[in-house]
């Protein structure tokens, strides 16, 4: 798969962040450089093979239902840029 | 040219721990914004999430009372999306094994027994609410709500009409309830669904082209949104235009669906699996004790009612719909001891107490106990029917003890023959009239006297004895 300029701008619009064009051109052939490398990883059979859904081999940790008792707001909102209300503040959302 | 439609929903349902799905907050709704909050649901960095062992016992019951296969090794898969509901940029989902698939549930739908399949269930964590602020054009988040443990029921689209969408929603919310799992209040948004919607010509094999409305709560707005939807999309194919694949908001204020900002794909929520939260395992014991602690079911509850009481079948489906009217059925029952008699009175005088006040069954506010004492009281000939309404009536806006208040305000039948006389002696001296008219044939003229007479002695006579003294005094 060749990684092109479209691509690019497109991935930039998902992670909500805005290159310059020098950084477009290396993102570029970064992209293709890790893309040959997963066509490497590709030629290995890997049919027998389960997939590894967790690097641990640990399954079930749990907490049990019963409640604690939340942050107080006001350390809760100590870091938000803005806040009001006792909500943290964004910009306005498209409805 | 006819048109079939086809119809799939995703159904998210609130669950009722006490606690959230990865840390130890609250779940209850409400509370003043970001309450019930702490630094693992509101996504600090460094925090870890721990499951809710319980989240993972809920979902293993929805899926057994669901006919659904358990996916005995499940995990969690991370969802990646900006938006501020979600104070991490991603949501903790199941993407790649599902704790619980391939399922059904059947609906009775007017052509017989129907089956609708579930795709899937999976567990995720609820998002934040964004309130829009009008005075600053800016939005406040609040996060109470993020955290809480969902179950999204993904079916096939198997339905193909706004009821059989109902017919199965109102099934799969008898089974969230009867199985705990959720309290289903709808209002609240603890059930929700997205509705997946197309047509084709009647006959051609292919599905059309679909789309998507978001975040339905109420039945009616459903109804109102698959039909204006079906009928949007047929004028389009009439006019020989395209269906586009999209999102779209319903408005039910305009009774119109609008597009929405068009949607990202599967691809673009760079699912991968959750690295921070180890995998599920659920053992074979576990699920036997899960199944040994499974309820009697609605549809279970249907047929035993039909069979063992003999009740209707149109009865036991309203009754065995709403886990509320269960309980107060089953209570009643066991006073009254006359499964006929007691789902009479639900059927007629309950239902008609909740239309008249706008009331859901959830909201039933009463002594499940009163029902009954009532019918009691009634078939032992000490009250009048007019009484026993009137009590009941009492019982339900007001959740006034029956014994107490048939005392108080001396509502026993009257069995004082004398007295009852005197009343209707006292009637006819007032309506001279009527009295003539009936001595000159006409005989409407002695019901209204036995209207009269009734209401003189405030319904607490019995008809029977009061037309019987009627008759012996007009001879």
């Amino acid at each position: 798969m060749q990684i092109g300029s479209d691509l690019v701008n497109y991935l930039e619009a998902l992670a909500r962040i805005e290159l310059t064009d020098t950084q477009r051109e290396k993102c570029k052939s970064d992209l293709q450089d890790i893309l040959s490398y997963i066509d490497t990883l590709n030629e290995l059979d890997t049919s027998g093979v389960e997939p590894l859904s967790h690097s641990f081999p640990v399954t079930n940790v749990f907490h049990e239902d019963c409640v604690q008792e939340s942050k107080d707001r006001d350390g809760l909102l100590l870091n938000a840029p803005f806040k009001k209300d006792g909500c943290f503040k964004v910009p306005k959302t498209v409805e | 040219m006819n048109y079939e439609i086809t119809i799939g929903l995703e159904v998210h349902t609130e669950l009722s721990t006490k606690s959230k799905i990865f840390c130890n907050c609250t779940t209850l709704f409400g509370g003043e914004p970001n309450t019930h909050v702490c630094e693992i649901c509101s996504g600090m960095p460094g925090t870890l999430p721990l499951l809710n062992q319980t989240v993972v016992e809920y979902a293993v019951k929805t899926g057994l009372a669901t006919n659904c296969s358990i996916t005995r090794y499940n995990k969690f898969d991370r969802k990646n999306y900006f938006y501020p509901d979600l104070p991490k940029a991603y949501q903790i989902s199941q993407l790649y094994l599902p704790v619980c698939r391939n399922g059904y549930v059947e609906i009775d739908s007017d052509a017989g027994k129907k089956k609708v399949r579930i795709h899937e269930i999976h567990m995720e964590e609820d998002a934040g609410k964004l309130i829009h602020d009008p005075w600053e054009d800016c939005t406040l988040v609040d996060y109470n709500r993020c955290g809480v443990p969902l179950l999204e029921i993904v079916s096939e689209p198997d339905m193909s009409s706004a009821q059989e969408v109902i017919d199965y929603l109102e099934k799969l919310r008898a089974i969230l309830q009867y199985t705990g799992v959720s309290d289903c209040k709808m209002q609240e948004g603890s059930l929700r669904a997205d509705i997946n919607l197309s047509v084709r010509p009647a006959g051609q094999k292919e599905l059309g082209t679909r789309t998507e409305m978001k975040n339905m709560n109420s039945f009616k707005a459903i109804t109102r949104a698959i039909e204006s939807e079906s009928k949007r999309q047929i004028e389009l194919l009439e006019e020989g235009k395209e269906v586009v694949q999209q999102t779209r908001r319903w408005d039910d204020n305009k009774g119109t669906s609008y597009s929405m900002r068009s949607k990202e794909d599967a691809h673009d929520y760079k699912y991968f699996p959750e690295p921070d939260l180890p995998p599920i395992e659920i053992s074979d014991a576990q699920i036997d004790e899960i199944k040994s602690s499974m309820p009697e079911l609605p549809q279970n509850k249907k047929l035993r009612y039909i069979s063992e009481f003999g009740l209707p079948q149109y009865d036991t489906g309203i009754i065995t719909n709403s886990i509320h009217l269960v309980y107060l059925f089953e209570e009643t029952v066991k006073i009254c001891k006359n499964p006929k008699i007691a789902a009479n009175w639900i059927m007629v005088e309950l239902m008609k107490l909740l239309n008249d006040s706008g009331t859901l069954p959830e909201n039933i506010n009463f002594n499940h106990s009163s029902l009954g004492k009532i019918i009691v009281i009634l078939e032992q000939g000490k009250i009048t029917r007019e009484t026993a309404k009137k009590v009941f009536g009492e019982v339900f806006y007001n959740d006034v003890d029956p014994d107490t208040y048939i005392k108080d305000n001396n509502l026993s039948v009257m069995t004082d023959s004398l007295a009852i006389r005197t009343a209707i002696e006292d009637v006819l001296t007032q309506n001279e009239k009527s009295v003539n008219e009936y001595k000159g044939g006409k005989t409407q003229a002695f019901q209204y006297l036995i209207g009269q007479s009734m209401r003189a002695l405030k319904g607490q006579a019995q008809a029977q004895e009061v037309t019987k003294i009627l008759k012996d005094i007009l001879g």
